[in-house]
């Protein structure tokens, strides 16, 4: 069905289009609102209000932008970015295995681990924790992802550098998150451990590390995020022929924005994989939490 | 949430809402005097200094034996050391190098000059604040709405929610092109990319923060026979404060990496993004480094400044 141009000035079709938005605005309100008014028991309502939502959103950006024929610059309509997903899919695969496969998972796993390991070795010195958890704080209001361009320099095009621009940026949010979670465990548990006659490293393993794993998913999840972000914009500023971000940055300045948006989706769905990923794991992990006992 | 150092609502991540997240855990919170922490925070930052200049010595090393010393016989490292701390382009700069390249392109320049640091400073700061206030009055604005409409939270909400898991920094070169068809260039385009990252988290908060009250003050406030508005202004409002100041530091930073991250794409001709941009083009180091250094110092004083502000506006001041 294409509507293309039809509610411009002087169509024959304009006043059929417009009742056809008066109507489906109407459709769309109404149900919506009554959806809402369901009891949000059942996972069933919960999913199925933010999604209709999402289904009307996409169908206005459709009838709008084709409706008005809306320069494809501006905004392509969703069928338009559907089909450069479908027609670019081999190219976007080979974006995808560059900046999520090598760039984000491997820079996230890095700079999650060193944060997590050097958590655990200043917990041991109140001194050091004192020093660098300010230090840490501070770096959470910085552009961290600035270090691109040094990142480029040092290590190249490939996804070695933004590798290392994710480890910079997920570095600190582990390292706060990990020493956040060492003290979470109490005294009374502590104090436990000591009578079984446990020493530093059963206590740490047994005790400690396991009562830290909500802290330490917590930033694994924020950290998904970030790496995404850090793996993308470096690659803003210089990269091999593949990878998403190159990918945006290249095909907006050729204005094929179908191709952009598909790339951004591409994105957007690796992003929420990764996410929801890591929650299965969390849930796996730490079901004794009073969080997900409760469910 | 009065925890300054929350890490759930530091690092640019959103305080994240209860339905995509755990729930807030209690942080246990360590008192530290500024005075107590000065001396830790001064050695770590000397040891930083010292494997810095070590790290500079090491990395230019091999380019200052290489052009320099080949032709010398007989150097030592007396000779090495000073040549790696003052190479024109050095692989890494020793920090005084960066200092140095930031004192002169300060104060050398007038402050019009596109050769000048702060002229790029000030034009991030521009659009980093602008888009902080649209952005703030945007995630206010839908934070109400969704708290008054059962819609809106059902329906809306949890996009905003799953949307914090996206890496909605890549729509960056989209606005900038689509903009800039419109005929919109300069500060406004910029300023809207900083203003969509930094409402997520402010939206989030302060649909939090004004849900907040619980049943017993709303039960106070129906016995009170106050209207909507009343409640609103009278209670919502002063319990959502603690959760409006972090959001608005996470905020504040995360349109400063909006607006530096927008003048990336388009080769834009001012601010510190570009300064990264043309630097990284030239292999100028030195002027890449002093660029970040100028951002995180521009980061500081920003989140510094919404700190200030939440010790001012906070009733009963908040420590």
């Amino acid at each position: 069905m294409s509507l293309l141009g039809w509610a411009l000035p002087g169509q024959p079709w304009r006043w059929a289009f417009f009742a056809l938005l008066l109507v489906l605005t109407v459709l769309a309100v109404v149900s919506l609102r009554r959806l809402s008014a369901l009891d949000p028991k059942g996972w069933q309502v919960r999913f199925a209000t933010p999604l209709l939502f999402g289904f009307w959103v996409l169908l206005f950006w459709e009838l709008l932008t084709q409706g008005y024929d809306v320069p494809k610059v501006l905004l392509p309509a969703p069928t338009v970015v559907w089909a450069s997903l479908l027609q670019g899919a081999p190219t976007l695969l080979g974006d995808f295995q560059q900046t999520v496969l090598h760039s984000v998972l491997i820079g996230l796993a890095l700079g999650s681990g060193l944060g997590f390991v050097v958590g655990v070795l200043i917990d041991r010195s109140p001194f050091l924790q004192r020093g660098l958890l300010p230090v840490a704080a501070l770096a959470s209001t910085v552009p961290l992802v600035g270090v691109a361009p040094i990142m480029v320099m040092w290590f190249g095009f490939d996804w070695h550098s933004k590798a290392a621009v994710v480890v910079v940026m997920t570095f600190f949010p582990m390292l706060v998150n990990t020493l956040a979670g060492l003290a979470a465990s109490g005294h009374m548990e502590r104090d436990l451990m000591r009578s079984y006659g446990a020493g530093y490293w059963r206590t740490l393993f047994s005790l400690r590390i396991p009562m830290a794993l909500p802290f330490i998913f917590n930033a694994l999840k924020i950290n998904s995020t970030l790496a995404l972000i850090g793996a993308i914009v470096a690659e803003f500023f210089g990269s091999p022929v593949s990878g998403l971000g190159f990918r945006i940055s290249t095909e907006a300045a050729r204005l094929n924005m179908g191709l952009v948006w598909a790339a951004i989706v591409v994105a957007a769905v690796a992003g929420s994989l990764l996410y929801a990923a890591l929650e299965w794991v969390e849930r796996r992990s730490t079901f004794w939490h009073p969080s997900i006992r409760m469910g | 949430m009065t925890d300054e150092a929350h890490p759930r609502s530091a690092f640019g991540a959103p305080p994240q809402g209860g339905a995509a997240s755990g729930p807030a855990k209690p942080v246990p919170r360590r008192p530290l005097g500024v005075q107590q922490s000065l001396g830790p925070v001064l050695t770590v930052l000397g040891a930083l200094g010292v494997v810095w200049y070590a790290a500079a010595t090491w990395l230019n090393a091999p380019q200052v034996i290489e052009r320099v010393l080949s032709d010398r016989p007989g150097w030592g490292l007396a000779d090495l050391l000073p040549l790696t701390w003052s190479m024109e382009r050095p692989v890494l700069p020793a920090p005084h190098q960066i200092a140095l390249d930031m004192w002169r392109s300060t104060v050398d320049w007038p402050l019009n000059s596109p050769r000048s640091l702060l002229f790029h400073t000030g034009v991030t700061a521009a659009s980093t604040l602008l888009g902080f206030v649209m952005g703030t009055l945007l995630g206010l604005g839908l934070a109400v709405a969704i708290v008054h409409s059962r819609t809106l939270d059902r329906s809306l909400f949890p996009w905003i929610i799953a949307s914090q898991t996206v890496p909605v920094l890549a729509i960056a070169p989209i606005v900038i092109v689509a903009l800039g068809s419109m005929g919109f260039t300069g500060v406004f385009p910029k300023s809207v990319i900083a203003m969509y990252l930094c409402f997520f988290p402010v939206t989030v908060a302060m649909v939090k923060g004004l849900r907040s009250p619980g049943v017993m003050e709303l039960e106070l406030m129906h016995t009170y026979a106050a209207s909507a508005s009343h409640t609103f202004w009278k209670l919502r409002v002063p319990a959502s404060l603690p959760f409006l100041f972090p959001s608005l530091r996470v905020g504040i930073a995360a349109a400063l990496v909006g607006a530096i991250v927008a003048e990336l794409p388009t080769g834009a001709q001012a601010g510190l993004g570009a300064r990264l941009l043309t630097g990284s083009y030239y292999g100028n180091t030195v002027q890449i480094w002093s660029a970040l250094v100028m951002a995180a110092l521009l980061g500081l004083v920003l989140t510094g400044a919404v700190a200030a502000a939440d010790k001012w506006l906070t009733p009963g001041g908040r420590k």
